[in-house]
Protein backbone atom coordinates (compact mmCIF):
# COMPACT_ATOMS: atom_id res chain seq x y z
CA UNK A 1 0.00 0.00 0.00
CA UNK A 2 1.01 3.96 -0.63
CA UNK A 3 2.33 5.66 2.08
CA UNK A 4 -0.09 8.36 1.31
CA UNK A 5 -2.92 5.23 1.80
CA UNK A 6 -1.94 4.26 4.89
CA UNK A 7 -2.07 7.85 6.13
CA UNK A 8 -5.83 7.74 4.46
CA UNK A 9 -6.55 4.87 6.77
CA UNK A 10 -5.39 6.17 10.05
CA UNK A 11 -7.80 9.36 9.74
CA UNK A 12 -10.38 6.75 9.29
CA UNK A 13 -12.17 5.43 12.69
CA UNK A 14 -12.48 1.35 12.70
CA UNK A 15 -15.84 0.01 11.77
CA UNK A 16 -16.27 3.39 9.22
CA UNK A 17 -18.66 3.60 6.24
CA UNK A 18 -16.46 4.15 3.93
CA UNK A 19 -16.88 4.91 0.10
CA UNK A 20 -13.28 5.48 -2.06
CA UNK A 21 -13.45 7.42 -5.23
CA UNK A 22 -10.95 6.26 -7.61
CA UNK A 23 -10.82 2.89 -5.74
CA UNK A 24 -7.97 1.52 -7.88
CA UNK A 25 -6.73 -1.62 -7.24
CA UNK A 26 -8.94 -1.95 -4.52
CA UNK A 27 -6.28 -1.79 -2.24
CA UNK A 28 -7.83 1.02 0.43
CA UNK A 29 -10.98 -0.66 1.02
CA UNK A 30 -9.01 -4.61 1.05
CA UNK A 31 -7.12 -2.78 3.94
CA UNK A 32 -9.85 -0.98 5.68
CA UNK A 33 -12.32 -4.18 5.77
CA UNK A 34 -9.29 -6.29 6.63
CA UNK A 35 -7.51 -4.45 9.30
CA UNK A 36 -10.32 -1.50 10.31
CA UNK A 37 -13.45 -3.84 9.62
CA UNK A 38 -15.22 -0.88 7.99
CA UNK A 39 -17.93 -1.34 5.39
CA UNK A 40 -15.85 0.48 2.57
CA UNK A 41 -16.68 0.51 -1.17
CA UNK A 42 -14.93 1.36 -4.18
CA UNK A 43 -16.20 3.22 -7.15
CA UNK A 44 -13.61 3.17 -10.25
CA UNK A 45 -13.64 4.51 -13.35
CA UNK A 46 -11.15 1.70 -15.24
CA UNK A 47 -12.76 -1.30 -15.84
CA UNK A 48 -9.98 -3.01 -15.29
CA UNK A 49 -9.71 -2.67 -11.84
CA UNK A 50 -13.06 -3.04 -11.45
CA UNK A 51 -13.15 -6.74 -12.44
CA UNK A 52 -9.67 -6.96 -10.72
CA UNK A 53 -11.39 -5.71 -7.33
CA UNK A 54 -14.80 -7.65 -7.48
CA UNK A 55 -12.55 -10.50 -8.50
CA UNK A 56 -10.82 -10.35 -5.04
CA UNK A 57 -14.32 -9.67 -3.41
CA UNK A 58 -14.56 -6.37 -3.13
CA UNK A 59 -17.74 -4.17 -3.28
CA UNK A 60 -16.71 -2.17 -6.28
CA UNK A 61 -18.61 -0.85 -9.12
CA UNK A 62 -18.11 1.13 -12.31
CA UNK A 63 -18.44 4.77 -12.34
CA UNK A 64 -16.93 7.80 -11.69
CA UNK A 65 -17.01 11.08 -9.32
CA UNK A 66 -18.72 13.41 -11.47
CA UNK A 67 -21.68 11.51 -12.37
CA UNK A 68 -22.40 8.53 -9.89
CA UNK A 69 -21.67 10.52 -5.97
CA UNK A 70 -25.46 12.32 -7.22
CA UNK A 71 -27.45 9.03 -6.41
CA UNK A 72 -26.33 8.36 -2.91
CA UNK A 73 -28.91 9.79 0.16
CA UNK A 74 -27.55 11.95 2.22
CA UNK A 75 -25.03 10.92 4.93
CA UNK A 76 -24.44 7.08 3.38
CA UNK A 77 -20.52 7.56 4.74
CA UNK A 78 -19.00 8.02 7.49
CA UNK A 79 -16.12 8.99 4.93
CA UNK A 80 -15.40 9.51 1.49
CA UNK A 81 -12.40 9.29 0.16
CA UNK A 82 -10.92 10.79 -3.01
CA UNK A 83 -7.25 10.19 -3.46
CA UNK A 84 -4.92 12.01 -6.21
CA UNK A 85 -8.31 12.75 -8.66
CA UNK A 86 -9.80 15.70 -7.98
CA UNK A 87 -7.48 18.11 -10.01
CA UNK A 88 -8.66 15.21 -12.64
CA UNK A 89 -12.67 15.58 -12.20
CA UNK A 90 -14.78 17.82 -14.65
CA UNK A 91 -16.12 19.50 -11.72
CA UNK A 92 -13.88 20.11 -8.26
CA UNK A 93 -16.15 21.95 -6.41
CA UNK A 94 -19.94 19.75 -7.39
CA UNK A 95 -17.87 16.68 -6.67
CA UNK A 96 -16.97 18.11 -3.37
CA UNK A 97 -20.30 19.26 -2.42
CA UNK A 98 -21.59 15.76 -2.99
CA UNK A 99 -18.99 13.90 -0.97
CA UNK A 100 -19.86 15.76 2.16
CA UNK A 101 -23.22 15.16 1.23
CA UNK A 102 -23.06 11.50 1.26
CA UNK A 103 -20.33 11.79 3.73
CA UNK A 104 -19.65 13.00 7.00
CA UNK A 105 -16.66 13.54 6.44
CA UNK A 106 -14.21 14.02 3.19
CA UNK A 107 -10.59 12.86 2.77
CA UNK A 108 -8.91 14.30 -0.43
CA UNK A 109 -5.43 13.97 -1.42
CA UNK A 110 -3.98 15.95 -4.31
CA UNK A 111 -1.03 17.21 -6.39
CA UNK A 112 0.24 20.85 -5.57
CA UNK A 113 0.67 23.12 -8.20
CA UNK A 114 2.20 25.80 -5.70
CA UNK A 115 5.52 23.22 -5.49
CA UNK A 116 8.85 25.83 -5.77
CA UNK A 117 9.75 23.47 -8.82
CA UNK A 118 6.46 23.88 -10.56
CA UNK A 119 7.17 27.66 -10.12
CA UNK A 120 10.28 27.64 -11.35
CA UNK A 121 10.13 25.86 -14.39
CA UNK A 122 7.06 28.41 -15.27
CA UNK A 123 8.96 31.56 -14.42
CA UNK A 124 12.79 30.44 -15.74
CA UNK A 125 11.52 28.34 -19.49
CA UNK A 126 7.58 29.51 -19.76
CA UNK A 127 6.54 26.55 -20.29
CA UNK A 128 3.97 24.23 -19.10
CA UNK A 129 6.14 22.44 -16.19
CA UNK A 130 6.70 18.76 -15.93
CA UNK A 131 7.87 17.11 -12.97
CA UNK A 132 7.44 13.20 -12.05
CA UNK A 133 3.86 14.15 -10.31
CA UNK A 134 2.78 16.69 -12.99
CA UNK A 135 4.58 14.08 -15.63
CA UNK A 136 2.19 13.99 -18.77
CA UNK A 137 2.52 17.02 -21.26
CA UNK A 138 -0.32 19.73 -21.14
CA UNK A 139 -2.03 17.88 -24.14
CA UNK A 140 -2.67 15.02 -23.15
CA UNK A 141 -2.68 15.30 -19.29
CA UNK A 142 -5.85 13.93 -17.09
CA UNK A 143 -5.69 17.00 -15.00
CA UNK A 144 -7.82 19.92 -15.94
CA UNK A 145 -8.02 20.94 -12.65
CA UNK A 146 -4.91 21.60 -11.51
CA UNK A 147 -4.73 23.80 -7.89
CA UNK A 148 -2.47 24.55 -4.93
CA UNK A 149 -3.23 23.95 -1.59
CA UNK A 150 -4.06 27.52 -1.04
CA UNK A 151 -6.42 27.33 -3.33
CA UNK A 152 -7.98 24.55 -2.18
CA UNK A 153 -8.52 26.49 1.46
CA UNK A 154 -9.98 29.49 -0.47
CA UNK A 155 -12.39 27.04 -2.01
CA UNK A 156 -13.00 25.17 1.41
CA UNK A 157 -13.67 28.65 3.40
CA UNK A 158 -16.20 29.62 0.54
CA UNK A 159 -17.95 26.84 0.42
CA UNK A 160 -18.14 26.48 4.82
CA UNK A 161 -16.20 23.05 4.57
CA UNK A 162 -14.40 22.97 8.06
CA UNK A 163 -10.73 21.75 7.67
CA UNK A 164 -10.12 18.81 10.46
CA UNK A 165 -6.56 17.98 9.73
CA UNK A 166 -4.22 19.04 6.26
CA UNK A 167 -0.94 17.46 5.80
CA UNK A 168 1.56 18.29 3.55
CA UNK A 169 3.15 14.84 1.52
CA UNK A 170 5.87 14.09 -0.81
CA UNK A 171 6.52 12.37 -3.75
CA UNK A 172 6.18 8.80 -2.34
CA UNK A 173 2.89 9.86 -0.19
CA UNK A 174 5.18 10.10 3.10
CA UNK A 175 4.14 12.97 5.15
CA UNK A 176 6.30 16.51 4.69
CA UNK A 177 7.36 18.49 7.73
CA UNK A 178 5.61 21.69 7.19
CA UNK A 179 2.76 21.45 9.08
CA UNK A 180 2.73 24.61 10.81
CA UNK A 181 3.04 26.87 7.74
CA UNK A 182 0.69 27.06 5.03
CA UNK A 183 2.91 29.34 3.14
CA UNK A 184 5.88 26.18 3.26
CA UNK A 185 3.67 23.71 2.44
CA UNK A 186 2.22 25.17 -0.62
CA UNK A 187 5.78 25.94 -1.62
CA UNK A 188 7.82 22.49 -0.98
CA UNK A 189 4.67 20.00 -0.50
CA UNK A 190 4.42 18.24 -3.54
CA UNK A 191 1.17 16.82 -2.60
CA UNK A 192 -1.58 17.55 0.28
CA UNK A 193 -4.17 15.71 2.00
CA UNK A 194 -7.34 17.20 3.59
CA UNK A 195 -9.51 15.62 6.54
CA UNK A 196 -12.71 17.62 6.00
CA UNK A 197 -16.02 18.37 7.66
CA UNK A 198 -19.18 20.34 6.94
CA UNK A 199 -19.43 23.34 9.13
CA UNK A 200 -22.71 22.83 11.76
CA UNK A 201 -25.26 24.54 10.68
CA UNK B 1 -29.19 -40.91 -11.12
CA UNK B 2 -27.82 -42.20 -13.99
CA UNK B 3 -29.36 -40.33 -16.65
CA UNK B 4 -28.10 -42.57 -19.44
CA UNK B 5 -30.71 -45.59 -18.94
CA UNK B 6 -33.77 -42.73 -19.07
CA UNK B 7 -35.79 -43.13 -21.98
CA UNK B 8 -34.88 -39.72 -24.29
CA UNK B 9 -38.19 -38.04 -24.90
CA UNK B 10 -38.60 -35.94 -28.21
CA UNK B 11 -42.50 -36.13 -28.40
CA UNK B 12 -43.33 -36.29 -24.92
CA UNK B 13 -42.95 -36.10 -21.12
CA UNK B 14 -41.33 -39.70 -20.41
CA UNK B 15 -38.20 -38.31 -18.40
CA UNK B 16 -39.10 -38.07 -14.46
CA UNK B 17 -38.15 -35.43 -13.20
CA UNK B 18 -36.92 -34.63 -9.53
CA UNK B 19 -40.17 -33.28 -8.28
CA UNK B 20 -41.85 -31.96 -5.14
CA UNK B 21 -45.45 -31.78 -4.97
CA UNK B 22 -47.08 -29.09 -2.55
CA UNK B 23 -50.11 -29.75 -1.95
CA UNK B 24 -51.20 -26.53 -0.58
CA UNK B 25 -50.27 -24.84 -3.93
CA UNK B 26 -50.08 -21.30 -4.61
CA UNK B 27 -51.98 -18.31 -5.15
CA UNK B 28 -51.11 -16.37 -8.21
CA UNK B 29 -50.64 -12.55 -8.83
CA UNK B 30 -53.71 -12.61 -11.14
CA UNK B 31 -56.02 -14.54 -8.38
CA UNK B 32 -56.06 -17.67 -9.36
CA UNK B 33 -55.28 -20.34 -6.73
CA UNK B 34 -53.44 -23.04 -8.05
CA UNK B 35 -53.25 -26.19 -6.36
CA UNK B 36 -51.23 -28.37 -6.03
CA UNK B 37 -48.04 -27.15 -7.46
CA UNK B 38 -45.27 -29.28 -8.59
CA UNK B 39 -41.39 -28.18 -8.74
CA UNK B 40 -39.13 -29.96 -10.86
CA UNK B 41 -35.72 -29.29 -9.16
CA UNK B 42 -31.85 -30.68 -9.49
CA UNK B 43 -29.07 -29.91 -6.46
CA UNK B 44 -25.86 -29.91 -6.81
CA UNK B 45 -22.71 -30.63 -3.76
CA UNK B 46 -24.38 -30.82 -0.33
CA UNK B 47 -26.25 -28.32 2.38
CA UNK B 48 -24.26 -27.56 5.36
CA UNK B 49 -25.60 -28.42 9.03
CA UNK B 50 -26.74 -25.17 9.40
CA UNK B 51 -28.22 -24.78 6.23
CA UNK B 52 -26.58 -21.73 5.24
CA UNK B 53 -24.48 -22.37 1.91
CA UNK B 54 -27.38 -22.85 -0.34
CA UNK B 55 -27.48 -21.20 -4.06
CA UNK B 56 -30.21 -20.36 -6.10
CA UNK B 57 -29.66 -20.36 -9.64
CA UNK B 58 -32.57 -19.02 -11.82
CA UNK B 59 -32.62 -19.98 -15.27
CA UNK B 60 -33.48 -18.31 -18.58
CA UNK B 61 -36.62 -18.11 -20.83
CA UNK B 62 -35.63 -21.48 -22.30
CA UNK B 63 -33.60 -22.43 -19.87
CA UNK B 64 -34.24 -25.54 -17.28
CA UNK B 65 -33.16 -27.09 -14.03
CA UNK B 66 -30.45 -28.84 -15.68
CA UNK B 67 -27.74 -26.50 -14.91
CA UNK B 68 -25.23 -29.11 -14.69
CA UNK B 69 -25.69 -32.25 -15.48
CA UNK B 70 -26.78 -34.22 -18.82
CA UNK B 71 -29.84 -33.28 -20.24
CA UNK B 72 -32.41 -35.69 -20.22
CA UNK B 73 -34.20 -34.50 -23.63
CA UNK B 74 -31.18 -33.54 -25.66
CA UNK B 75 -28.36 -35.03 -23.84
CA UNK B 76 -26.19 -32.06 -24.00
CA UNK B 77 -24.21 -30.94 -21.00
CA UNK B 78 -26.51 -28.73 -18.21
CA UNK B 79 -26.57 -25.40 -19.41
CA UNK B 80 -24.22 -23.57 -17.16
CA UNK B 81 -22.17 -26.59 -16.44
CA UNK B 82 -18.63 -25.04 -17.20
CA UNK B 83 -19.74 -22.47 -14.30
CA UNK B 84 -21.12 -24.76 -11.44
CA UNK B 85 -19.05 -27.87 -10.59
CA UNK B 86 -16.53 -29.26 -7.83
CA UNK B 87 -13.74 -26.16 -8.02
CA UNK B 88 -15.47 -24.37 -10.89
CA UNK B 89 -16.85 -20.82 -9.87
CA UNK B 90 -20.05 -21.76 -8.35
CA UNK B 91 -18.32 -24.29 -6.21
CA UNK B 92 -19.83 -27.11 -5.38
CA UNK B 93 -17.49 -28.39 -3.05
CA UNK B 94 -18.37 -25.47 -0.40
CA UNK B 95 -22.01 -24.64 -1.44
CA UNK B 96 -25.58 -26.54 -2.19
CA UNK B 97 -26.49 -25.01 -5.55
CA UNK B 98 -30.61 -25.24 -6.32
CA UNK B 99 -31.95 -24.52 -9.61
CA UNK B 100 -35.50 -25.27 -10.31
CA UNK B 101 -37.47 -25.34 -13.32
CA UNK B 102 -39.67 -21.83 -13.40
CA UNK B 103 -43.41 -21.94 -13.45
CA UNK B 104 -45.19 -21.86 -15.99
CA UNK B 105 -42.15 -23.86 -17.75
CA UNK B 106 -42.55 -27.64 -19.21
CA UNK B 107 -39.38 -29.29 -17.87
CA UNK B 108 -41.40 -30.76 -14.34
CA UNK B 109 -42.84 -27.63 -12.94
CA UNK B 110 -46.41 -26.67 -12.90
CA UNK B 111 -47.22 -24.78 -16.18
CA UNK B 112 -49.57 -25.38 -19.46
CA UNK B 113 -48.68 -29.03 -19.63
CA UNK B 114 -50.15 -29.74 -15.88
CA UNK B 115 -53.78 -30.55 -15.68
CA UNK B 116 -56.17 -28.16 -13.99
CA UNK B 117 -57.65 -29.82 -11.28
CA UNK B 118 -60.94 -28.19 -11.90
CA UNK B 119 -61.76 -29.56 -15.75
CA UNK B 120 -59.46 -32.84 -15.08
CA UNK B 121 -58.06 -31.40 -18.58
CA UNK B 122 -54.73 -30.23 -19.00
CA UNK B 123 -54.54 -26.48 -19.04
CA UNK B 124 -52.66 -25.71 -22.16
CA UNK B 125 -53.35 -22.40 -23.39
CA UNK B 126 -56.04 -21.52 -20.51
CA UNK B 127 -53.09 -21.97 -18.10
CA UNK B 128 -53.32 -18.61 -15.87
CA UNK B 129 -50.67 -15.33 -16.52
CA UNK B 130 -48.38 -15.45 -14.29
CA UNK B 131 -45.24 -13.21 -13.19
CA UNK B 132 -41.88 -12.94 -11.96
CA UNK B 133 -42.93 -12.66 -8.55
CA UNK B 134 -45.44 -15.92 -8.86
CA UNK B 135 -42.41 -17.53 -10.52
CA UNK B 136 -40.26 -16.41 -7.40
CA UNK B 137 -42.84 -17.31 -4.71
CA UNK B 138 -42.80 -20.94 -6.31
CA UNK B 139 -39.41 -21.35 -5.81
CA UNK B 140 -39.44 -19.94 -2.31
CA UNK B 141 -41.84 -22.96 -1.95
CA UNK B 142 -39.19 -24.89 -2.69
CA UNK B 143 -36.44 -23.71 -0.83
CA UNK B 144 -39.68 -23.65 1.96
CA UNK B 145 -39.46 -27.31 1.41
CA UNK B 146 -35.88 -27.65 1.59
CA UNK B 147 -35.48 -26.04 4.95
CA UNK B 148 -33.26 -23.53 3.89
CA UNK B 149 -33.95 -20.17 5.82
CA UNK B 150 -31.94 -18.11 3.95
CA UNK B 151 -30.46 -17.99 0.69
CA UNK B 152 -26.75 -17.45 0.71
CA UNK B 153 -26.79 -15.78 -3.04
CA UNK B 154 -29.61 -15.82 -5.82
CA UNK B 155 -27.64 -15.91 -8.93
CA UNK B 156 -29.19 -15.98 -12.75
CA UNK B 157 -29.03 -14.30 -16.37
CA UNK B 158 -31.19 -12.32 -18.29
CA UNK B 159 -34.90 -13.69 -17.04
CA UNK B 160 -32.55 -15.39 -14.28
CA UNK B 161 -31.84 -12.11 -13.57
CA UNK B 162 -35.04 -10.33 -13.24
CA UNK B 163 -35.88 -13.41 -10.94
CA UNK B 164 -32.69 -12.90 -8.79
CA UNK B 165 -34.25 -9.41 -8.46
CA UNK B 166 -37.23 -10.24 -7.61
CA UNK B 167 -36.02 -12.28 -4.44
CA UNK B 168 -34.20 -9.38 -3.04
CA UNK B 169 -37.59 -7.42 -3.76
CA UNK B 170 -39.46 -9.70 -2.18
CA UNK B 171 -37.69 -11.88 0.45
CA UNK B 172 -34.92 -9.04 1.12
CA UNK B 173 -34.40 -11.29 4.80
CA UNK B 174 -33.43 -14.78 2.55
CA UNK B 175 -31.30 -12.95 0.52
CA UNK B 176 -27.73 -12.85 1.54
CA UNK B 177 -25.93 -12.43 -1.76
CA UNK B 178 -28.10 -11.50 -5.41
CA UNK B 179 -26.38 -11.36 -8.43
CA UNK B 180 -28.44 -10.39 -11.47
CA UNK B 181 -26.45 -10.89 -14.53
CA UNK B 182 -27.20 -9.60 -18.16
CA UNK B 183 -30.82 -8.33 -17.42
CA UNK B 184 -32.73 -5.43 -16.58
CA UNK B 185 -35.16 -3.91 -14.01
CA UNK B 186 -38.20 -3.78 -16.22
CA UNK B 187 -38.58 -5.76 -19.49
CA UNK B 188 -37.99 -2.73 -22.13
CA UNK B 189 -40.34 -2.22 -24.99
CA UNK B 190 -37.94 -3.50 -27.58
CA UNK B 191 -37.94 -6.78 -26.13
CA UNK B 192 -41.99 -6.65 -25.78
CA UNK B 193 -41.34 -6.18 -29.27
CA UNK B 194 -39.31 -8.82 -29.96
CA UNK B 195 -41.62 -11.34 -27.99
CA UNK B 196 -44.59 -9.98 -29.69
CA UNK B 197 -43.12 -11.45 -32.99
CA UNK B 198 -42.29 -14.31 -31.49
CA UNK B 199 -45.87 -15.29 -29.93
CA UNK B 200 -47.49 -13.79 -33.70
CA UNK B 201 -45.28 -16.52 -35.00
CA UNK B 202 -46.94 -19.20 -32.79
CA UNK B 203 -50.18 -17.77 -33.69
CA UNK B 204 -50.17 -17.97 -37.30
CA UNK B 205 -49.18 -21.34 -37.53
CA UNK B 206 -51.84 -23.73 -38.65
CA UNK B 207 -51.36 -26.26 -36.01
CA UNK B 208 -51.61 -23.62 -33.49
CA UNK B 209 -55.34 -24.62 -33.17
CA UNK B 210 -56.18 -21.36 -30.49
CA UNK B 211 -53.01 -23.72 -28.14
CA UNK B 212 -54.46 -26.90 -27.65
CA UNK B 213 -52.69 -28.32 -30.56
CA UNK B 214 -52.36 -31.36 -27.98
CA UNK B 215 -55.63 -32.12 -28.78
CA UNK B 216 -55.03 -32.91 -32.35
CA UNK B 217 -51.69 -34.36 -31.59
CA UNK B 218 -50.09 -31.68 -33.51
CA UNK B 219 -47.31 -28.85 -32.16
CA UNK B 220 -47.01 -25.64 -33.98
CA UNK B 221 -43.36 -26.90 -34.27
CA UNK B 222 -43.20 -23.72 -37.34
CA UNK B 223 -44.32 -20.89 -35.56
CA UNK B 224 -42.48 -22.08 -32.45
CA UNK B 225 -39.22 -22.51 -34.31
CA UNK B 226 -39.18 -19.14 -36.26
CA UNK B 227 -39.96 -17.63 -32.85
CA UNK B 228 -36.75 -18.96 -31.62
CA UNK B 229 -34.83 -18.49 -34.42
CA UNK B 230 -35.59 -14.70 -34.81
CA UNK B 231 -35.01 -14.64 -30.39
CA UNK B 232 -31.81 -16.01 -30.99
CA UNK B 233 -30.56 -13.48 -33.42
CA UNK B 234 -31.41 -11.01 -30.35
CA UNK B 235 -28.87 -13.13 -27.98
CA UNK B 236 -26.05 -12.47 -30.53
CA UNK B 237 -24.43 -9.80 -31.89
CA UNK B 238 -23.57 -8.60 -35.22
CA UNK B 239 -19.83 -9.24 -34.72
CA UNK B 240 -20.08 -12.53 -32.95
CA UNK B 241 -22.58 -13.49 -36.25
CA UNK B 242 -20.03 -12.07 -38.56
CA UNK B 243 -16.94 -14.20 -37.01
CA UNK B 244 -18.93 -17.29 -36.77
CA UNK B 245 -20.73 -17.87 -39.75
CA UNK B 246 -19.34 -14.33 -42.41
CA UNK B 247 -21.44 -14.80 -45.65
CA UNK B 248 -20.15 -18.34 -45.80
CA UNK B 249 -22.36 -20.66 -47.98
CA UNK B 250 -23.21 -24.14 -47.30
CA UNK B 251 -23.25 -26.29 -50.36
CA UNK B 252 -24.62 -29.36 -48.27
CA UNK B 253 -27.58 -30.54 -50.45
CA UNK B 254 -29.42 -31.93 -47.36
CA UNK B 255 -29.82 -29.19 -45.55
CA UNK B 256 -30.75 -26.50 -48.53
CA UNK B 257 -34.23 -25.58 -49.34
CA UNK B 258 -35.59 -28.66 -51.90
CA UNK B 259 -35.22 -27.44 -55.61
CA UNK B 260 -38.69 -27.68 -56.53
CA UNK B 261 -38.66 -24.03 -54.24
CA UNK B 262 -37.31 -22.23 -57.45
CA UNK B 263 -33.51 -23.19 -57.19
CA UNK B 264 -32.04 -19.77 -58.78
CA UNK B 265 -33.31 -18.21 -55.65
CA UNK B 266 -32.84 -20.37 -52.80
CA UNK B 267 -30.51 -23.03 -54.06
CA UNK B 268 -27.80 -22.66 -51.70
CA UNK B 269 -27.45 -21.53 -48.23
CA UNK B 270 -25.92 -18.82 -46.46
CA UNK B 271 -24.24 -20.95 -42.88
CA UNK B 272 -26.31 -18.36 -40.42
CA UNK B 273 -29.61 -20.14 -42.36
CA UNK B 274 -28.62 -23.24 -41.56
CA UNK B 275 -27.82 -22.56 -38.09
CA UNK B 276 -30.61 -20.77 -37.12
CA UNK B 277 -32.66 -23.51 -38.46
CA UNK B 278 -31.28 -25.89 -36.67
CA UNK B 279 -31.25 -23.88 -33.46
CA UNK B 280 -35.15 -23.66 -34.48
CA UNK B 281 -35.57 -27.57 -35.22
CA UNK B 282 -34.22 -28.56 -31.99
CA UNK B 283 -36.00 -26.07 -29.57
CA UNK B 284 -39.52 -27.18 -30.87
CA UNK B 285 -38.11 -30.54 -29.78
CA UNK B 286 -37.96 -29.64 -26.21
CA UNK B 287 -40.49 -26.75 -25.25
CA UNK B 288 -43.91 -26.34 -25.52
CA UNK B 289 -45.83 -23.44 -27.30
CA UNK B 290 -47.67 -22.83 -24.32
CA UNK B 291 -44.86 -22.53 -21.89
CA UNK B 292 -43.23 -20.08 -24.28
CA UNK B 293 -46.11 -17.64 -24.37
CA UNK B 294 -46.88 -18.08 -21.09
CA UNK B 295 -43.12 -17.32 -19.62
CA UNK B 296 -42.59 -14.22 -22.14
CA UNK B 297 -45.65 -13.12 -20.94
CA UNK B 298 -44.29 -12.50 -17.53
CA UNK B 299 -40.99 -11.23 -18.38
CA UNK B 300 -43.18 -8.63 -20.64
CA UNK B 301 -45.09 -7.51 -16.81
CA UNK B 302 -41.54 -7.12 -15.48
CA UNK B 303 -41.51 -3.68 -14.43
CA UNK B 304 -40.01 -3.22 -10.66
CA UNK B 305 -40.27 0.21 -10.68
CA UNK B 306 -43.56 0.47 -11.62
CA UNK B 307 -44.42 -2.05 -9.12
CA UNK B 308 -43.19 0.41 -6.34
CA UNK B 309 -44.68 4.23 -7.30
CA UNK B 310 -42.39 4.64 -10.07
CA UNK B 311 -38.73 4.13 -8.16
CA UNK B 312 -36.95 1.80 -8.37
CA UNK B 313 -35.13 2.20 -5.07
CA UNK B 314 -38.15 1.61 -2.83
CA UNK B 315 -38.10 -1.80 -2.89
CA UNK B 316 -34.28 -2.08 -2.40
CA UNK B 317 -34.93 0.08 0.82
CA UNK B 318 -33.13 -0.98 3.91
CA UNK B 319 -32.11 -4.37 1.74
CA UNK B 320 -29.08 -5.58 3.54
CA UNK B 321 -28.60 -8.06 0.47
CA UNK B 322 -25.03 -7.59 -1.44
CA UNK B 323 -25.35 -6.96 -4.98
CA UNK B 324 -23.11 -7.81 -7.76
CA UNK B 325 -24.57 -6.45 -11.19
CA UNK B 326 -23.19 -7.58 -14.51
CA UNK B 327 -23.57 -6.62 -17.84
CA UNK B 328 -21.42 -7.24 -21.15
CA UNK B 329 -20.57 -4.70 -23.39
CA UNK B 330 -21.83 -6.04 -26.90
CA UNK B 331 -25.45 -7.66 -24.71
CA UNK B 332 -28.12 -5.33 -26.97
CA UNK B 333 -30.81 -6.98 -25.50
CA UNK B 334 -30.44 -6.10 -22.18
CA UNK B 335 -27.49 -3.56 -22.58
CA UNK B 336 -25.40 -1.79 -20.19
CA UNK B 337 -27.64 1.09 -19.85
CA UNK B 338 -30.24 -0.78 -18.13
CA UNK B 339 -27.98 -2.10 -15.83
CA UNK B 340 -26.46 1.24 -14.86
CA UNK B 341 -30.37 2.46 -14.26
CA UNK B 342 -30.60 -0.77 -11.86
CA UNK B 343 -27.43 0.38 -10.15
CA UNK B 344 -28.02 3.94 -9.63
CA UNK B 345 -31.43 2.85 -7.99
CA UNK B 346 -29.71 0.29 -5.87
CA UNK B 347 -27.33 3.34 -4.56
CA UNK B 348 -30.04 5.80 -4.39
CA UNK B 349 -31.01 2.73 -1.88
CA UNK B 350 -27.81 2.74 0.22
CA UNK B 351 -27.17 -1.23 -0.85
CA UNK B 352 -23.88 -2.52 -1.54
CA UNK B 353 -23.49 -2.77 -4.82
CA UNK B 354 -20.56 -4.16 -7.17
CA UNK B 355 -21.34 -3.69 -10.93
CA UNK B 356 -19.23 -4.73 -13.51
CA UNK B 357 -19.24 -4.37 -17.50
CA UNK B 358 -17.71 -7.46 -18.88
CA UNK B 359 -15.86 -6.56 -22.31
CA UNK B 360 -17.02 -9.04 -24.61
CA UNK B 361 -18.50 -8.91 -28.59
CA UNK B 362 -20.58 -12.10 -28.18
CA UNK B 363 -23.73 -10.54 -27.11
CA UNK B 364 -26.69 -11.33 -24.60
CA UNK B 365 -25.57 -14.78 -24.41
CA UNK B 366 -22.11 -14.01 -23.23
CA UNK B 367 -23.25 -15.16 -19.75
CA UNK B 368 -23.87 -18.98 -20.70
CA UNK B 369 -20.16 -18.81 -22.73
CA UNK B 370 -16.27 -18.88 -21.89
CA UNK B 371 -15.34 -15.49 -20.31
CA UNK B 372 -12.52 -15.38 -17.96
CA UNK B 373 -13.34 -11.94 -16.54
CA UNK B 374 -17.06 -12.92 -15.94
CA UNK B 375 -15.81 -16.10 -13.91
CA UNK B 376 -13.09 -14.21 -12.29
CA UNK B 377 -16.18 -11.83 -11.02
CA UNK B 378 -18.35 -14.68 -10.44
CA UNK B 379 -16.05 -16.58 -8.37
CA UNK B 380 -14.13 -13.20 -6.49
CA UNK B 381 -18.12 -11.63 -5.61
CA UNK B 382 -19.21 -15.23 -4.26
CA UNK B 383 -15.96 -15.53 -1.92
CA UNK B 384 -16.32 -12.26 -0.47
CA UNK B 385 -19.72 -12.35 0.20
CA UNK B 386 -19.07 -15.98 1.77
CA UNK B 387 -16.06 -14.14 4.11
CA UNK B 388 -19.05 -11.53 5.28
CA UNK B 389 -21.64 -13.83 5.84
CA UNK B 390 -18.49 -15.88 8.00
CA UNK B 391 -17.88 -12.58 10.02
CA UNK B 392 -22.08 -11.54 10.65
CA UNK B 393 -22.33 -15.02 11.60
CA UNK B 394 -19.20 -15.06 13.93
CA UNK B 395 -20.53 -11.75 15.43
CA UNK B 396 -24.26 -13.02 16.05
Amino acid sequence: MRVDQRLIAEMIAPRSRVLDVGSGDGTLIDYLYRTRACDARGIEIDMQNVTQSVAHGLPVMHGDADHDLADYPDGTFDYVVLQRTLQAVERPREVLKQMLRIGHHAIISFPNFGHWRLRLQLLTTGRMPMTPVWSTPWYSTPNIHPCTIRDFLVLCEEEGYVVQQWLAIDEDGARAPWRRSIRLANLFGEQAMFLLRRARP
Amino acid sequence: MDISVLPLAVNGPVHEHRTVRLEGGLNLECGVHLAPLEVAYCTYGTLSPTRDNAILVCHALTGDQYLAEQHPLTGKPGWWSRMVGPGLPIDTDRYFVVCSNVLGGCMGTTGPRSICAATGKAWDSAFPPITMHDIVAAQARLIDHLGIDRLFAVIGGSMGGMQALTWAADFPDRVFAAMPIATSPFHSAQNIAFNEVSRQAIFADPDWHDGHYRDFDAIPARGLGVARMMAHITYLSEEALSRKFGRRIRHDAATAVPASSSPSLFGEMFEVESYLRHQGSSFVRRFDANSYLTITRAMDYFDLAAEHDGDLANPFRKSQTRFCVVSFSSDWLFPTSQSRLLVRALNRAGANVSFVEIESDRGHDAFLLEEPDFDRTIRGFINGAAEHAALLAGEG
